[in-house]
């Protein structure tokens, strides 16, 4: 078979790039930033309105907007770009070719076909049922189909990445075990399968339901295994982009993993346990136990968010550990002063990172306590939450680590260079306030999804209080911030690979597989007591650790805080 | 550059670990037992818990209790002309009827303070949410699951019911009152 298995070095990094693979990743990133445009864009009718002082689109175009840009953003943005990363994690980083690119041509192109089709059906408006379309709500076939084609496009995806790993392993291009970066990206992908079989179990009957082959779908069963979908969709990105914290934290410090035992045993936590936080959505269900809801919405005893405080400890904790060998040892917080903030990659890093752990994983799990969820159930709260975690924490990784792969993968200098050091603070400062003022709005019981908050002309309307009102203003005037971070991250992205100055290499040739791959890379083992002489308190990262503890001291009373509001409401049993 | 590269140590999983990942380690998991531990314990000492009590029932036998309900114990009528939801006050400790609908919430119901209500809520369509305000009790409200809440209202007033489950079109008009005397 004629594969092209050329592979090219690529001059700054030293990463080796099989070119198939390459042609793949930039395939899937472009299409998943146009997705990303599309849901940007969506994203200011959705904020405009629920803003009441702008209150901009009427209802209709309203859920249909907001059905269009929670499917183009949960779904096909962040998905396309995880693609790429899968094929990064394991062609590239593992010096391997990619297991039959003609399938992942046709995993594309059916993501594309189910994206568009998807789109389509939200476009002719009798398919406005939101991201989550609970049954028996339903949408045109079309809706359905276009999800499950795309599923089956990522599966494909997923294998390829599965089938690079064992040719990688048989071709021997790697010495030991895998990165690191590629433990994560696995983990990842593991979640994908249960995600994609999880969507496929619900929709393909959901499927037959719309077109009237099937009778009956029962609501509970739906929103009980559609959740193993959705929620399981946005642990993909949690694996992923904590793999890309680890990546961002070794290609701007050259940072180590503190441990690859700890590092990778929290990656394993997230393939037992994470799954199971589905049944968060369901605390405030009919028919289900308590028994039940316990065990899983803790994930068997919170492991999982014991794993994602681990990550969140040995990331800035490498970041720390790798300053501290440059010579920023002095007091608590010099590496982190002498930190280079203008760099793109590295803010946006360390901001999602930050983000992702005080809003979005300190609310995720106040939420996902079974109690507790009955005072913010479907409230606006539960979009901010997720806004910390997916738009914060996943897509500012991904914006962080494009700003690493337009000179590598495209060959391009990043345009508008003193733009782009701006870019994450603002995304990441007004995606927080989104989040921020959306969980104050929740908190006073500001629903979601809901086109007027005012009930106008509504003899039974409520009338909510004046700070609920403030925070809908506060949290527009924070996507207006957004917004301008987004935009910019685009204009630089598109102009950058489009029109961006090429990186010329001279001598530039392919080569065929042999000689393509270079000398293995040397484990050289650390020698002992590399990190004698750094740090206090006997530990390596100690500001690391002053701030994992500010971290939990808001988290313990955050959470107490709100056992003593749900004490305060009607006794019910 | 050594998380995108294979681990340096071919034994990785015998390297030691430092004071700070283990100290973190145990601090974490500590307090991942105590939230875990605070579920079963508000079972026992909170007040406020959901109950594990639904029971399966087609939309039209719900319906015909709740009109039943309705029947007894109806005090008078309230809405825009035309349109007019029963308010009903059912006695102390009865089985009170709520149904949610495309976009109603019916009927309206008048609560006495300190004391307890055996709630029924169930949709006769789609999925719907019952959000009490100020309250802000949430509960999601299913098509074909009866579900039993055993509430006590606490103070007297005028408190809203709205949908906070997206059902459609008009799924923000879907509001109605609660009274507790």
């Amino acid at each position: 078979m004629a594969t092209n298995r050329n592979f090219r070095t690529c001059p700054s990094s030293g990463l080796v790039f099989h070119e198939p693979a390459e042609k793949l990743m930039r395939w899937n990133a472009v299409v998943a930033v146009v997705f990303l445009l599309v849901g940007g864009l969506l994203a200011i009718g959705v904020t405009l309105t629920r803003w009441q002082a702008v209150h901009l689109l009427d209802p209709s175009l309203f859920y249909q907007v907001l059905t269009a840009h929670g499917l183009n953003m949960l779904v096909f943005w962040i998905i396309f770009f995880e693609i790429a990363v899968l094929y990064f994690a394991s062609s590239t980083l593992l010096r391997c070719r990619l297991a039959t690119p003609k399938m992942a041509w046709l995993g594309f192109w059916l993501m594309i076909l189910g994206a568009l089709m998807n789109n389509y059906s939200v476009i002719r408006g009798d398919s406005s049922v939101m991201f989550t379309s609970y049954a028996p709500m339903g949408a045109h076939p079309t809706f359905y189909l276009g999800l499950i084609l795309f599923a089956v496009g990522a599966l494909i995806a997923c294998f390829v990445f599965f089938g690079t790993l064992v040719v990688a392993r048989a071709e021997r291009t790697y010495v030991g075990s895998v990165s690191l970066v590629t433990f994560g990206a696995i983990t990842a992908a593991i979640i994908a399968v249960f995600t994609i079989a999880s969507g496929a179990i619900i929709l393909i009957p959901t499927l037959l339901w719309s077109l009237g082959l099937i009778e009956h779908i029962d609501s509970l069963m739906y929103r009980t295994i559609w959740w193993g979908f959705g929620h399981s969709s946005q642990q993909i990105n949690v694996a992923a982009h904590v793999s890309l914290w680890y990546a961002g934290a070794a290609i701007v410090f050259g940072a180590k993993p503190m441990s690859e035992k700890v590092s990778r045993t929290a990656f394993l936590l997230y393939i037992l346990f994470l799954q199971i936080a589905s049944a968060h959505h369901l605390l405030a269900d009919p028919g289900l136990t308590s028994n039940w809801k316990i065990f899983n919405t803790s994930y068997a005893m919170y492991l999982a968010v014991l794993a994602s405080m681990v990550h969140g400890l040995t990331v800035p904790g490498s970041i720390e550990v790798a300053q501290r060998m440059k010579g920023y040892n002095n007091g608590l917080f010099e590496w982190l002063r002498k930190a280079p903030w203008g760099n793109p990659a590295f803010a946006g890093i360390f901001l999602s990172i930050l983000i992702f752990g005080f809003l979005g994983g300190i609310s995720g799990v106040m939420m996902g306590t079974e109690q507790l969820n009955l005072i913010i159930h479907n409230t606006i709260y539960v979009p901010g939450h997720f806004h910390a975690t997916v738009a914060t924490g996943t897509t500012l990784a991904f914006m962080a680590v494009t700003y690493f792969l337009i000179p590598v993968l495209f060959r391009r200098k990043i345009m508008f260079e003193p733009l782009a050091k701006y870019q994450p603070y603002l995304f990441g400062i007004g995606m927080a306030g989104v989040a921020l003022f959306m969980m104050g709005a929740g908190t006073l019981g500001v629903p979601r999804r809901h086109w007027d908050i005012s009930f106008a002309g509504n003899v039974f309307g409520y009338e909510f209080p004046g700070a609920a009102w403030l925070m809908m203003g506060l949290m527009g005037v924070s996507a207006l911030v957004a917004f301008v971070g987004g935009a910019l991250y685009l204009l630089i992205t598109v102009g950058s690979v489009f029109l961006g100055q090429k990186i010329e290499t001279p001598g530039f040739k392919h080569v065929g597989v042999r000689e393509g791959v270079g000398a293995l890379p040397a484990a050289a083992p650390d020698p002992k007591g590399a990190h004698a002489g750094i740090g206090a308190w006997g530990m390596v990262a100690p500001g690391t650790f002053v701030l994992a503890l500010v971290f939990l001291g808001s988290f313990v009373l955050y959470y107490f805080v709100n056992w003593k509001y749900l004490s305060t409401v009607w006794p019910l049993k | 550059m050594s998380a995108i590269l294979p681990p340096s140590e071919r034994v990785w999983w015998k390297q030691p670990l430092d004071r700070v990942e283990l100290i973190w380690i145990v601090i974490a998991l500590v307090w991942c037992l105590i939230m875990f531990f605070m579920m079963p314990y508000w079972h026992v000492y909170g007040k406020q818990n959901l109950a594990n009590e639904a029971f399966r029932a087609t939309p039209a036998e719900y319906l015909k209790k709740t009109e039943a309900m309705i029947a007894q114990y109806k005090v008078r009528e309230e809405g825009a002309e035309g349109q007019k939801v029963p308010v009903v006050a059912p006695p102390a400790g009865s089985d009170v009827y709520l149904v949610a609908r495309l976009w109603q919430w019916y009927p309206i119901l008048e609560l006495e303070s300190g004391k307890s209500y055996r709630i029924h809520l169930m949709s006769m369509d789609w999925l719907h949410g019952f959000s009490l305000q100020p309250e802000n009790i949430n509960v999601e409200v299913h098509p074909g699951y009866d579900h039993v809440l055993t509430v006590t209202p606490t103070s007297k007033g005028t408190y809203s019911i709205i949908c906070n489950e997206y059902c459609g079109i008009n799924h923000h008009t879907m509001a109605s009152k609660l009274y507790v005397k």
